[in-house]
């Protein structure tokens, strides 16, 4: 799954807990196009599993990619790649 | 005939009848597809309800039609206030000895006369996970239903008056009829 190189609009979900990264990019999504892509930033690990499901689940969306990275507080970051339907 | 041929012919037997009952499972109309989920909050405790509205909340973001059925223990969580206004005296000691909001509930464990939940409040916060309340107002953001039983209502003397404006009043039809229809049922 190769990260997309444009994205039309990021989401900083970082320090939140289950279930408000999925809710807020729920809220986000709904205020897209179809075809935008949504950056994710979450620092929950458990992120990486729920956005494969809730994907799938949703059929709002499909999941491009995820990555983690490093960010500079020292925390992990999880990031989701998602294409609004 | 050959040996080659006693072996085929049934086999192509077996594909011509699956050929027939594949065309006929396409032929069917599709059926009636729900996307509901439906929850019974029979619990008053803090760390259930909790996780009630959890399933709620990412249930309604995943797209699902979401209907949290409270009865019994499970409507202190409802309400906004208390009052005794009309209430018999055993209805009066119930309400005086539940809680009157979601700020009030307990926990099943170490609840320890109420400052357990305090307890726990702080380490969530700690832990930066969002408070019942705030978990219950995205997901009504998110239009998640919030229904109270009027039977219980009745039985344990809540009134109407005592409950959060936003909320409906249905019974065991409302929800076996959401919950037959619905992908999701759990009992909390």
């Amino acid at each position: 799954m190769p990260v997309p190189e444009t994205v039309d609009e990021v989401l900083d979900a970082s320090g939140l807990q289950c279930p408000l990264p999925l809710a807020k990019t729920a809220k986000a999504l709904n205020g897209l196009a179809a075809g935008s892509v949504l950056k994710v930033v979450a620092t929950d690990e458990g992120s990486v599993l729920d956005f494969q499901s809730w994907a799938q689940g949703s059929g709002k969306c499909e999941l491009l990619a995820q990555e983690k990275s490093a960010g500079d507080d020292g925390k992990t970051r999880y990031i989701h790649y998602l294409k609004r339907k | 005939m050959t040996a080659s041929e006693v072996v085929a012919s049934p086999v192509q037997e077996q594909i011509e009848d699956l050929k027939q009952r594949l065309a006929a499972l396409e032929s069917r109309a599709p059926e009636r597809t729900s996307n509901k989920a439906t929850i019974v909050v029979l619990s008053g405790d803090m760390e259930k309800v909790m996780s009630a509205y959890i399933i709620a909340t990412g249930a309604a973001s995943m797209g699902m039609d979401v209907t949290l059925f409270f009865t019994f223990w499970g409507l202190g969580a409802l309400k906004k206030k208390r009052s005794l206004k009309g209430k018999s005296l055993l209805q009066s000691m119930m309400t005086l000895m539940t809680p009157a909001g979601m700020r009030g509930l307990g926990t099943s464990k170490f609840n320890f006369g109420g400052l357990g939940p305090v307890m726990f409040g702080a380490m969530m916060r700690r832990s930066n996970v969002a408070s019942l309340e705030e978990i219950a107002e995205l997901a009504r953001e998110l239009g998640v239903r919030e229904v109270a039983c009027t039977m219980t209502m009745d039985v344990m003397g809540v009134s109407k008056d005592e409950l959060l404006p936003f909320v409906e009043f249905g019974g065991v039809g409302m929800f076996v009829g959401e919950a037959a229809d619905s992908k999701i049922q759990l009992y909390i």
